[in-house]
Parts: structure tokens; sequence; C-alpha cells
């Protein structure tokens, strides 16, 4: 009865067993109890919320493992954590501090500007963002164990999340009715590994879970990304940065196992309080978006 | 395996991993949600996810109550990783309050292995599936650190923990067999609705 650890069935498994739940942002004990109280699958534990991180400019690191600790200690639920892109040292840190799952994340200031981290070295799980089928095959190849759809973090604003999300969903559906000698020519075109376009095909879904991130803010834009078919919710400054973290964070997992439900959406939509402050996309200058982070 | 259906709870977690398993061996399922999804089934799977996050939404929705009658009822229910620790009457390193269904007479300890890192895969003998042994995923699982006189032990780990069990028409494990390719535990817990 020999114990294999850390096999892309038990990472992979994890993401399976976050589907249907809603992970949020937090930057200390409080606020992760808060979100463990009000049902959150996971919390994501952090120095500055995107919010912040937008308003505060500077280059974005791994949080402080002190912070991170503290948040493992304080709740019971699995506690994920970011590091840059490409920096593989930042993630080896995280491992050893025991996080449940990975983030490299283009809310941190890359530490590479043309590869990612090579995630099959690890035994820890990775989420990776992603912003077509291209690119979620291309972070599946190195080793990601779940993708979320970008959007744009710490905006408030869902536009871009579903832009995203259209784009991987309607490039599978392309793909379903492709023939297969056509696979190999759009593996060219996306930038995709070959295996990974014919599995996501025979599969009609990408082959790890896949999430939405990015600008959720309301029950109903919870509601949205699952309806368009995502398998769950991150939710960034959109509950912390909000009139009522408690009611918002309750609402938002309701809303996602419920998402299929307008009447019982309109109960829990009632009396939330202010909504985080949201950024119109189009005035945001290009080199201060964050999905285009990323390779 | 005609003529039955099988709810599966479809608050959070791997819910449609479990009616994929079913589908394949010919059985119909409904995700359940609310108390009323619960009438006319012959089974319900309790799946995997977060018990803490699926407690809560239990409690939220009214359907602690109607889950137990449905198991008093006699009607079989299979509870895999948090829906074993939601079945156990007593859990070790849970969440204070945390809901529980509390039917059956075991106490499971949360998080038992350690963190995500320390998750494995390993080959169980099931003696009630006989040969081949059975492929485990284990994922941030829960053990069962004691069990009551009216259950029963159906697999154990090496050191004798168990991690399968059966109180009459109630079972739980601390694995996820909708995760691998192998449906003899689903087709075991299909034959308890007979």
């Amino acid at each position: 009865m020999e114990r294999e650890i850390g096999t892309d069935t038990v990472k992979r498994g994890l993401a399976q067993m976050l589907k249907g739940g809603v992970i949020m942002d937090v930057t200390n004990a409080e606020q992760a109890r808060i979100a463990e109280e009000a049902g959150a699958c996971a919390v994501m534990a952090l120095e500055r919320v995107p919010a912040d991180i937008r308003a505060q400019g500077g280059v974005a690191r791994m949080a402080d493992p002190e912070k991170i600790l503290e948040i493992m200690e304080a709740v019971s639920i699995p506690v994920m954590a970011k590091c840059r892109i490409g920096h593989f040292v930042e993630a080896q840190i995280l491992e050893a501090l025991g996080v449940d799952f990975i983030d490299e994340s283009e809310v941190l200031t890359p530490a590479d500007e043309e590869h990612h981290i090579d995630k099959r070295k690890f035994k820890v799980p990775f989420v990776c963002g992603a912003r077509n089928l291209g690119e979620a095959l291309r972070r599946i190849g190195e080793g990601a164990a779940m993708i979320r759809t970008k959007g744009e973090a710490g905006t408030g604003n869902v536009v871009e999340a579903v832009r995203h999300a259209r784009a991987v969903l309607g490039e599978i559906r392309r793909l379903t009715t492709m023939a297969e000698e056509e696979m190999m020519a759009y593996a060219k075109e996306i930038g995709a590994p070959y295996e990974l376009v014919v599995e996501t095909a025979r599969l009609g879904r990408l082959p790890v879970v896949n999430f939405a991130a990015g600008g959720v803010a309301t029950p109903a834009d919870a509601a949205l990304m699952m309806q368009l078919g995502m398998d769950g919710v991150f939710v960034g400054s959109g509950i912390f940065k909000s009139g009522d973290p408690v009611k918002r964070a309750r609402a938002i997992v309701q809303a996602v196992t419920h998402y299929n439900d307008p009447k019982i959406l309109a109960e829990i939509s009632r009396g939330l309080g202010e909504p985080m402050v949201g950024i119109n996309i189009s005035l945001l200058p290009a080199e201060e978006r964050l999905a285009v982070r990323g390779w | 395996m005609v003529n039955v259906k099988v709810g599966v709870l479809a608050l959070q977690g791997a819910f449609v991993e479990h009616k994929n398993v079913l589908t394949r061996l010919g059985v119909p399922s409904v995700e359940v949600r609310l108390p009323e999804h619960l009438e006319n089934l012959d089974g319900l799977i309790i799946p995997g996810g977060e018990s803490t996050t699926i407690g809560l939404l239990a409690q939220k929705w009214g359907l602690l109550e109607p889950l137990r009658a449905f198991a008093r009822s006699g009607r079989p229910v299979w509870g895999t990783c948090a829906g074993m620790i939601l079945l156990a009457k007593e859990v070790v390193d849970g969440v204070p309050g945390q809901p529980l269904l509390g039917l059956m007479d075991i106490t499971v300890r949360r998080n038992a292995f350690g963190r995500q890192v320390d998750s494995f895969e390993a080959d169980l003998l099931v003696p009630v599936l006989g040969d081949p042994p059975f492929h485990a995923v284990f994922i941030r699982a829960p053990v069962i650190e004691r069990v009551g006189a009216e259950a029963e032990v159906l697999a154990s780990l090496e050191d004798g923990t168990p991690v399968a069990v059966q109180q009459g028409h109630l079972l739980a494990t601390a694995f996820h067999p909708e995760l691998t390719g192998d449906v003899r535990f689903h087709r075991y817990f299909l034959q308890l609705t007979a």
C-alpha cells in the first residue's frame, strides 16, 4: 500500500473539491475567519488586495510568510497564496510554508517576462490565469492543476472576466466541432500543446477546473460567471472593499450555489450595502492593465 | 440498476463527478440544493468539497432536518470526504459549531493527514468489493478515529486507520471513488437502494 504524493490526480483533485465555491482574497486572520464563516471554500492570503496594489503602485511581490502563516493558523479551509509569474523561488518558499495552492499571478509584478514556472517540479498544485484557450493550455502544459480566467483584478468591473470566459469557452465549442486533422494547425495557431488540444476536444471542456476571476463584485456577477459555464469564482477586492463585507461574502457564496435560480438571487441581492467602487476598463491606461501580463 | 433515481447534494464541491459516474452506470441523478429536490429519490450522495461550506449552505437553506429524515426513512446515503464529515456524530478539528447531520456513530478527524502536499493516492484492500485492490485518492482527507458499535469497517490504511465504514444503509469513505475510473464503490452503493 505505497502512498504516492504530488500526483496530477491529487493536485487536480483538490481543485475539483473547490468547485461550486467561492475563493476569497484576505489580508489578515480576521478577514480569513469572516470568509470561512461566510462559507468560502478557500482563501487567498495576500498582503494587499488588487484594488490597493493598483492604488499604491510599486512592485507587488509574494506576501510576507508571517502573514501567510497567520492566515493558515486562523482557518481550517485550504489556503492559497500568490507568487510572481516566473518567480520559482517564491513558489518554493510558499511550498515550504505548506500552502495548499499557489497562484502564479499577473496581479503581482512579473519576475520573468518570457517564462512561467515549471509547475511539474512541485508537489503543491498551481492555479494560473488565462485570457484564452491557448494561454490556458500552455499553463496546463507547464503543470497548472487549475485555471482561472484573468478578468481585470481590482476593478470591480466584470466585463473582462466575461470577455475571457467567453473566449475560452467559445474556443472550446469551436474545437469540439473540428475534424481531427484540423487540430494540429489549430494547436499551432493558438500556441497550445497538441495533446492538450486533442484532450480538450474529447472532453468538451478544459482538462482542469476553470474558475472565473478579476472583477466579480456582486452576487449577480458571480451567478453570471457560473451561468456562462465557469466552475466557481474568485472574489478579490469585491468583498473587503465593500460597505458590508460579512453580508456580501455570504450573499456571493449563496449566489454561486443557486446561480440558476433568479428568485433566490433576487432575495440574496437585497440590502447588501455599497459595492466596491468600480473602474471603467476603457479609462484604464494600457500600462495599468494586469491581464496582459503572462505569455 | 434500473428504476432508481439518485440525488447528489449540489451545494458545493465535486458533485458533477459523482453524477458522471452514475450516468456511466445508466442511473439518472438529480442535483439537490433545496429540500423539495429530495422528493422521489431512492438514495443520496454527499460529495467531497469543503465540509464547512456545505454545512453552512445546508443550514441556511433548511436542508439539515430533511436530510436527516431522508436517511431515517431507510434510503441509502453515502458521504465521500466532506460528505463523511457531515454524516459523522462527532468531528475533531472541525470549526466550532460546524453544522453536521450526525447520522453515523463515528468520530472523524478533519484534515487528518496534514495539508495539500500530504494528499496521496494508494491501493486499498476492500473485502466487500473483492479483487483487485481499490485505487483510492485522499485529498486533505479526514480519517475515522472511533467506530461505534453499529458501524462496520469496510477498509483501513496499512496502520489500521479506518477510511471506509458502513452503518446499515449509510456509507462513508474518506477518499474519492468519483475521481478514478473504478465504479465498484458506486455499484456497491446502488445495490443498497434495492
